[in-house]
This record gives structure tokens, sequence and C-alpha cells, in this order.
């Protein structure tokens, strides 16, 4: 019958770990730091990407966005060139020939605005949209509602502002419903707030914008049945990219243009955006990986260099545990153990390390992202670690299995 | 029969063989003290590390407590070297980061006995060596002799078939090596353990009932040495 975990393993472990304790620590400093690096460059990634995604807060990640442009290319006796406009039957075609599509919204807007509420002025982008439009961009609202389709219908003069015209016309910060706002020459009434941060800029900003009935707009700014943009989101499933052509030959069919003409149409794509900075950090997380993990076995390999110096400066008392009945297991088993202590306590510091340094970048950036390493993760990288303990031990253990029993018997 | 040795023959093989056991016939009973004396490269070394199962041999056969030693796995040899056998090495080897009391109860830690147990056992072999006071002192405190009383108390924790002591001697004064020596024997007469004791000096050969000579990988004499008047500097002192 033989034992093995009792308290006096570990004491051997202990004993041997702490007998040379600058050695141990240097040691133990490579694979801290690989893992220190790992799980930071792994946290800040992710928060640095969250940061970079908080852009976008709001949009919807299928959208394709157009607007009319002069022609490059002659076409059927007209020269290029050419100005055209979008318009309201444009909508109303999509919305037909295209089942594919959810929400087709067209907006009218007018930049360079001033909007003032009693002697706060501020200035602001226009912008009328439709009753269906809050399905592209996302509203936040802290006061009210969105545009509606009967504000639309009615051509209720009403509007919603952004974060900033909110602070900027109300410094007090209570709630604007219900007050009246005046811009250019007309005063409407303030149903909503939208406090979405997002700085995907069409057509302005959200938070800069006074956003109002598409009708009131188009009345306003006398734009006829002309449309600046039309904004488009797909049904579930649908890929966007796939639309493009179709949505430039209905549009050339109408307005007569060269349906090869890439530059009639201005198609902005978020999907495209959004697969940008996904590949992007795509690439990140590999670098991330690649010299996380570097590091670490970096930090591996000193292990297993200094746990080979260490069985050869034991020759003789593996020698001596040899000749009173150590088996080679045991010396194996030792010898493993040592280095899976070693680099679990060094890699244990680590995550502890990385996760208070990570927490401190947390509070540093107000808590705008998550830098934070998830639970998992942490585990994840324990398990790593445990593995990588046995590997770096692995031949040091092999050398010292080697050891005979005659090399106690040598003189020190 | 304790130990049987039949023709046993060792050539070691470094570059060109060196022929060092040429067949030895040595049959040792329980209970005796019998020392090998022999100069150096004459072979007693390694007769000793056969005899404790650290080495392997050539050819014959060696049979210790009626099993035959030959061919023993890594594992078999480790076990018999822990169950019946305790060696007491010339430059102590105790393990240097260990207290006495820890380097006693070492071998019961491979044996898998409980920590209570070994501790128990191990105090009172270090009792028993008049080292009760210096049980959870390093060996870097101790005295040659002290050091030399702890590896023995180390051998006999197992309660071995042999001890097997290899110049026991070779780092003490006189007057620690004639305590040592008187330690052995009194373990012999009064314990009845079995103590082989290979040394190049006569004096400490003396101690023993049976004096095996060894020249040149060959047994030259076997002297019986029950009236321990072989020492020629005569029978009291361990002369060094």
């Amino acid at each position: 019958m033989r034992h093995r975990l009792d308290i006096d393993t570990f004491r051997e472990i202990g004993d041997s770990l702490f007998r040379n304790k600058r050695r141990t620590l240097l040691t133990g400093f490579g694979i801290f730091w690989g893992l220190f690096m790992l799980l930071f460059l792994v946290g800040g990634g992710n928060g640095l990407k969250q940061m970079l995604s908080m852009n976008f807060e709001g949009f919807a990640t299928n959208t394709i966005v157009i607007i009319s442009s002069n022609t490059s290319k002659p076409w059927k006796g007209m020269k290029e060139g050419r100005y055209w406009q979008l318009d309201r039957k444009d909508v109303e075609r999509l919305r037909t020939l295209m089942p594919e599509l959810d929400v087709v919204a067209p907006q009218v807007s007018n930049w360079g605005q001033t909007a003032t509420y009693k002697g706060n002025s501020s200035s602001v982008s226009i912008k009328g949209i439709s009753g269906d439009y809050h399905k592209v961009e996302a509203p936040l609202l802290k006061y009210g509602r969105t545009i509606s389709e009967a504000d639309v219908e009615q051509e209720r003069k009403v509007c919603v502002i952004g974060k900033r015209v909110y602070n900027d016309l109300f410094p007090e910060g209570d709630d604007p419903c219900g007050r009246y706002i005046q811009v250019g020459s007309v005063f409407l009434r303030i149903i909503g707030v939208d406090y979405s941060s997002g700085n995907i800029s069409i057509n302005g900003s959200a938070s800069e914008s006074v956003m109002m009935p598409f009708s009131v707009a188009a009345q306003l700014y006398k734009r006829g049945n002309n449309v600046d943009i039309i904004c488009m989101t797909g049904k579930k499933g649908v890929k966007m990219s796939t639309l493009e052509g179709r949505i430039r030959s209905i549009l050339s069919r109408e307005h007569l243009f060269d349906p090869t003409d890439d530059q009639a149409v201005m198609v902005l794509n978020t999907e495209q955006i959004f697969s940008i900075v996904d590949n992007l950090f795509r690439g990140v997380n590999f670098l991330i990986w690649l010299v996380g993990i570097g590091t670490l076995l970096a930090g591996a390999v000193g292990v297993s260099n200094i746990m080979m110096v260490t069985v050869r400066e034991r020759t003789v008392e593996i020698g001596i545990r040899r000749a009173i009945g150590a088996v080679p297991r045991d010396i194996l088993s030792q010898i493993i153990w040592e280095s899976v202590a070693l680099t679990l306590a060094a890699g244990s510091t680590g995550i502890v390390f990385s996760v208070l340094i990570l927490n401190v970048v947390e509070a540093l950036t107000k808590h705008q992202a998550a830098f934070q390493i998830s639970f998992w993760t942490a585990i994840l990288a324990a398990l790593l670690l445990s593995v990588l303990g046995v590997l770096a031990g692995l031949a040091p253990a092999l050398r010292a299995m080697k050891i005979k029993p005659v090399d106690a018997m040598r003189d020190e | 029969m304790l130990i049987e040795l039949k023709g046993v023959h060792k050539t070691y093989d470094n570059g060109q063989p060196l022929h060092v056991l040429k067949g030895i016939d040595l049959s040792i009973e329980k209970g005796e003290f019998v020392s090998i004396m022999g100069a150096s490269g004459s072979g007693k070394s390694t007769l000793l590390n056969i005899l404790g199962i650290l080495d392997n041999y050539d050819e014959g056969e060696y049979h210790l407590a009626g099993k035959l030693i030959k061919n023993l796995t890594e594992r078999e040899g480790a076990t018999y070297r822990n169950q019946m056998i305790g060696f007491v090495f010339q430059s102590f080897n105790l393990i240097g980061f260990k207290t006495a009391v820890e380097n006693v109860e070492l071998p019961l830690f491979y044996q898998g006995v409980n920590r209570h147990r070994r501790r128990e056992a191990a105090m009172a072999y270090l009792e028993k060596m008049g080292l009760t006071d210096w049980a959870s002192h390093y060996p870097n405190e101790m005295s040659g002799g002290q050091k030399q009383r702890v590896a023995i108390a180390r051998a006999l924790i197992t309660h071995p078939e042999i001890i097997l002591a290899d110049e026991p001697t070779g780092a003490l004064d006189s007057k620690t090596s004639v305590e040592v020596m008187e330690l052995l024997t009194r373990l012999n007469r009064e314990d009845g353990v079995t103590i082989i004791v290979v040394t190049h000096e006569s004096g400490v050969a003396n101690c023993a009932d049976k004096i095996v000579h060894i020249k040149d990988g060959l047994i030259e004499k076997i002297e019986d040495n029950r009236q321990h008047h072989s020492s020629v500097f005569g029978t009291k002192t361990i002369m060094k």
C-alpha cells in the first residue's frame, strides 16, 4: 500500500522551492509576466473593441443608406455628371419591389440650423424622419417617445431632441416634454429626448439633431417630393450586400442612369463597416494571443530550464531517496509537482495582478467599457497553466528518473 | 541463509571492459556481524552495491532472504531496498534541508505509512540513538557522530533484514568511530540485526565476528574473528 497525497508531499515541494528563493522568484516571474501580459491584452482588446463599438450604438447592423449623387457615365443620350434626386416614389417602389426589406425610411435634412428655448440656443441639424426610423437607429429615450406614423401622417409639429441639444437648451435638466422650442421660423413641441451617444453620423449624429416628422420637414424646407437619403434594413437573415445591385437597378430604371454606374448612388452599408471592425479586431485578437501565449511559453521554457539545473544539483539527494526506497514514479511526480506548484503560484499571481490592473483601467476610462476578463477566461488560464506546468516539469522529471541510487554513494 | 552469493561476476564496460568481481561465493547467516575488507579497487564497493541492490551483476546468483535478486525492475529494486536493507553511508547522506526526525522517517514516507505513525517510529529510533533533543535540528547543526547516528536510525526504521554500512567511520575521528562501532555492535548483540560493514580499516573490521578479505575481485580468505584479535593495532582501539 503506497500513499500518495499527505501533507509531507506538499511540504517536500514547498521545501525544495523555498530553498533557493531568489531563483524560484526569478523563474516564477517569467510565468507571472507571461500570464499577466496575456490576460491584460485580452481584457484590453475586448475593452477597446467595446469602446469602438459604442460608436455604432443603436445602429442596426444590417442597414443600407443610399444617397443620390452625380452620374459618372453617359446614358441614353444624356451626358455624365448629371444630378438626379431621390423622391418619395422611390420609397414606395423599393417597398413593393423588394420584399426582403423590413424598413424603408426616407429622410430629409437641413444642417446648420439653430434651435432656441428661452434665450438658450444650440446649433442643430434637422432630420425629418419617418415613423419607422427608430427601427434603423434605435433611440435611447430619456424622456417621452419617438416620432410615430401618426405624427408623420397628421403633420404634427413635434420633435425629438438629441442629448447635446437637450443639455444646451435645458441646462437645469428636467423633463422638457410638452415645451416648445423654436427652430428657424417654427415652434415645435418636444415629445422626447434621445440620449443615444452613437457616433455614426448619417446626416449628423443623434446627439445634435432635432428630429421631426418627415412630412413636416419636407413642407418646412419646401422639398416637395424630394428625399435626401433612404435608410433600409433587411428582414432577419437577409444579407444586405446581396441587395445592393437590385437597389441600383431599380433606381437606374426610374432615374435614367447607367445601372453599372457605381457613383450615381452612394451606398453606405453598415454591414461592411461592422465587418471591417470585426476583421480588425479578429486580427488584433490573433496578435494578442500570439504575443501572450509566446510570452507564457518563454516563461515555461525558463521553468523547465531551471528545473533541469535543479535536478542536476540534486543528484545526490535524489540518489539517497532512491536508495532508501523511492520508486522512479515518486521522483517523477515530485519534480512534476514542483514544476506545477511553481507555475500555478506564479501564474495565479499573474491572474490576480492582471485583474487588478484591468480594474484600474476600467476606473480610469470611467467604466465606459468592460475591460475585465471573464471568470471563465481566468479558469481557462489556470487550466492552461497546470498543463504548462506539467509539460515544463516533464523533461527535468525524466532526467531525474534516470538518476541511479548508486549516485548517492559518490562523495558530495 | 540470509544472504547467498554463488559465482557472482561483474564487469564494468566503460570503453574497455573492467572485470571487477570474478566469481564471488559468500554466505551470511541471519544475525551475523560481518566486515568486508579490501584495498581500494579490490571490488568491495561493487560487492556492497550488489548486496544493496544498488547495482546488478552479470553472472551467478544472489539470494536475499530466499528471494532471487536478479534482473529486477526499478520498482521491485526500490521496494526490496526499502523493506530489506538499511544503508549507512560514509558521508552520512542525510538530506540537508530536512531535520533529523524528517530524515529518519523518510523511508516510511516512501512505504506509505501515515504521518503520525511515521513520526512516532522516527522519534523512538532517535531516542534509541540518544538523539531525542536533536530531533528538530538540521544535519549541518550536528557533529559527524550525531549525523551518523541519525543515518543509522534511518537505516533501522524499516526493520530491514540487513544493515549495509559503507565505510561508516570514514568521515569520523577515532573517538566517534569507536562510539559508532560500539553502537553497531550493540545493535547486533542485543537486537540481532545482521550487519555488513565494508571498510579498509582493520580496526573497524576487527569489531565484526567474521572478516571477509577481498583481493582483485576474489575472496582471498574468510577469517573467523569471534575473538576479535584481528587488529594489528590491538583489540580495543580503532586506529586512524
